[in-house]
């Protein structure tokens, strides 16, 4: 390792990156596309779902609980029906998601025996979506039933005390205001580096071989080591910026609360990079066409990101194997890391298990990245 | 420069095939051959850019084999594809590699400025070398192949697809630098550029074919004496020479017949005797000065009936 050669190979390449137009429009425009398109697109969040009613009673009380459901601002009534036939009518042209039914003996069964039921019919199209509503459902008669109880406390001159009421109070921690966005945004960033990190490195080695500087770069006393330092060290600068900028973005402007410190994360985000941009070199090392190369780079980086690593899909809810599987999925550990430092302000201490899988994985990568790129032309 | 019985097989195909020579000191040595004669695969494993299957060489003192390292400290490459950056300027390809090859950095500034005026670009520094025209681009790379001052260069066909005018100058560059101690090994394909090297090595199919300076060629290559005569009917004259004893060979040239004959045996007069008194007229003839093409074409030639009939 000389240092003169290892600046002379980062001057080259940084010049390189400033060249070439294509790689700095991947490196500067498409973080900004990728938060916006990630940021404002993927929502888990179901708000407003359209649901119909049918009140076959239309007493006060049925009204009173049919109101409800627009109050809480998860459902939208979008139509009252007045047979059975609409409801079915009204469901199959999706019109709605949810249908309530008030049966027409409604409160006249909750005054003789305490209890009464209520119809909810679901779309199970979208089995998420459905599974969703029916929780927002059961919240909102909850509320309902803890109302009745009152009345009938009162009516009857009863202290609460005495009914041995349970009041169920839940607290939403971390993520108070259960905004999906806060959950997803964290995971952009990781997303984002993966895209265009490995897209950026994956080109630099088969650009040489296919323009032919590669025999030139080979003939001379520069060291492998010194190829792959001097080609990801502007990249790794390339990469923290981007990161710095979906970071700053994520904050200020999608108002993802940040609650962690800095430096962890700082860390976190320069393992990570190195894991991106030395898988991407490797790929490079292998083959020596930029268009296989940058194909295989999305396939190994995006791929496993978006997918296994618990960013859109909990983890704790994949089958057993596929569970297993995502302990060699490297940017779980990342995006671990990075929600636990936005949202629920871990410091190194907690985080040290992913921590740890992220500097195996990045110490792994450099290694096999300083070995695969032998300095012979065949 | 010594190369002994230096091989590369690729599979069953062998590239180079028991190749010995030595080149010394500021020596200009050609290296001539058809194309996939081997000539590059020769110079890539000078100069440590491939592992050789056998045989061994050393440059600059440096086994290249096991001191590809030290090797590559101490030459200078032109590969056969231009090889420069051509997203970077011609100030940006020569700072890059004066730093990969360590020069000095108080040498920077004079070495840069000579690397410059070497190629005739004075004023060009931030010029894009992607539009430099084919001569230029040449002389460059040439300009940064020479930066740390190597004391072997190799250059592999550095004058492909260069105009004639420019070919020129860059020859008067390499005998510049052989003029200082350098040791160059230059391969080409254009017989007039043979001509300018202090010796020639000439290879077909991987084996070493002949090696002299070009008039040790022209005067050994051919095996015996050239002579040029003019006579009628040029086909007959030809046929009645074909086996002859003393004739080595007999061609149509043009609008005249070349004879290749051994002097012991068959001298110019003899031949003319011969010729007439085969009823053919002789209307002139004399000693002919073999071309280097000659010498090369024959030598090629030979080589490859004796490898068939070995």
């Amino acid at each position: 390792m000389n240092l003169r050669r290892l600046s002379a190979m980062v001057y080259k390449e940084g010049l390189q990156i400033l060249r070439d137009p294509r790689s700095l429009a991947i490196a500067l425009v498409m973080p900004l596309m990728q938060m916006a398109l990630l940021g404002y697109g993927v929502s888990l969040d179901i708000k407003h779902v359209p649901i119909c009613v049918y009140d076959q009673e239309m007493s006060q009380l049925s009204r009173s609980i049919t109101q409800r459901f627009d109050a809480a601002g998860w459902f939208s009534t979008v139509r009252t029906l007045g047979s059975q036939s609409e409801l079915s009518r009204a469901m199959d042209g999706g019109t709605c998601i949810a249908a309530v039914v008030v049966p027409v003996d409604f409160s006249r069964r909750l005054a003789a025996t305490g209890s009464a039921p209520l119809q909810a019919v679901f779309d199970a199209t979208d089995v998420n979506t459905s599974n969703i509503a029916q929780g927002y459902l059961l919240g909102v008669l909850a509320d309902v039933n803890a109302r009745i109880a009152a009345d009938y406390r009162d009516a009857h001159g009863l202290r609460s005390a005495s009914l041995g009421q349970v009041d169920l109070q839940a607290s939403t921690w971390f993520n108070e205001t259960l905004d999906s966005r806060n959950f997803i945004i964290p995971g952009v960033v990781a997303v984002i580096l993966a895209l265009i990190g490995a897209q950026l490195t994956s080109l630099t080695v088969s650009r040489e071989w296919e323009r032919g500087t590669m025999e030139q770069l080979i003939s001379t006393p520069v060291t492998a080591l010194e190829v792959m330092l001097g080609k990801l060290i502007p990249y790794f600068a390339v990469g923290m910026v981007d990161a710095g900028v979906c970071l700053a973005l994520a904050v200020y402007w999608f108002d993802v609360p940040f609650r962690g410190a800095l430096s962890t994360l700082a860390v976190a985000t320069a393992l990570f990079s190195l894991v991106i941009l030395g898988i991407g070199y490797l790929i490079s090392v292998r083959f020596r066409s930029q268009l296989a190369a940058s194909q295989i780079a999305l396939l190994v980086t995006l791929m496993p990101t978006t997918l296994l690593s618990g960013y859109t899909f909990p983890i704790d809810q994949m089958p057993r194997p596929i569970q297993l599987a995502t302990l060699v999925v490297y940017p779980r550990y990342f995006i671990t890391i990075l929600r636990g430092i936005f949202l629920k302000g871990s410091t190194l201490a907690d985080l040290w298990q992913p921590m740890l899988g992220l500097v195996a994985f990045a110490a792994a990568i450099v290694w096999l990245a300083a070995i695969a790129f032998r300095k012979w032309l065949d | 420069m010594i190369a002994e019985s230096l091989s590369k097989r690729f599979g069953d195909f062998t590239a180079v095939d028991q190749l010995s020579l030595r080149i010394g000191r500021g020596e200009v040595m050609g290296f001539i051959g058809p194309n996939g004669a081997g000539k590059s695969t020769t110079i890539r494993m000078l100069c440590g850019l491939i592992p050789p299957s056998g045989g061994r060489a050393t440059v600059a003192g440096f086994d290249v084999g096991r001191e590809s390292q030290r090797v590559r400290e101490h030459i200078g490459y032109m590969s056969q594809k231009f090889s420069l950056y051509s997203d970077l300027t011609v100030g940006e390809n020569l700072r890059f590699f004066a730093g990969i090859y360590r020069v000095p950095t108080k040498e920077l500034g004079p070495r840069m400025r000579y690397a410059v005026s070497m190629a005739g670009l004075e004023g060009q520094q931030d010029t894009l070398v992607g539009t430099l025209a084919g001569g230029w681009k040449q002389r460059l790379a040439l300009g940064c192949a020479i930066l740390h001052r190597p004391p072997v260069l190799f250059l592999d066909e550095p004058t492909s697809g260069v105009e004639p005018e420019a070919r020129r100058r860059f020859w008067d560059l390499i005998h510049d630098l052989a003029a200082e101690g350098v040791t160059t090994l230059v391969s080409t394909h254009y017989m007039d550029e043979a001509e300018y090297c202090n010796r020639i090595a000439l290879i077909d199919r991987g084996r070493l074919v002949a090696i002299g300076s070009p008039g040790e060629l022209r005067e050994r290559g051919l095996g015996g004496a050239l002579y040029e005569l003019a006579c009628r009917p040029l086909g007959a004259a030809v046929e009645a020479l074909q086996g002859q004893s003393g004739v080595l060979e007999a061609a149509i040239f043009g609008d005249r017949m070349h004879v290749v004959a051994d002097p012991a045996m068959l001298g110019l007069p003899a031949l003319v005797e011969r010729l007439r008194a085969g009823g053919i007229e002789v209307d002139a003839a004399g000693p002919a000065p073999p071309s280097l093409e000659d010498v090369f074409v024959h030598l090629v030639a030979r080589g490859r009936d004796r490898r068939i009939t070995s």
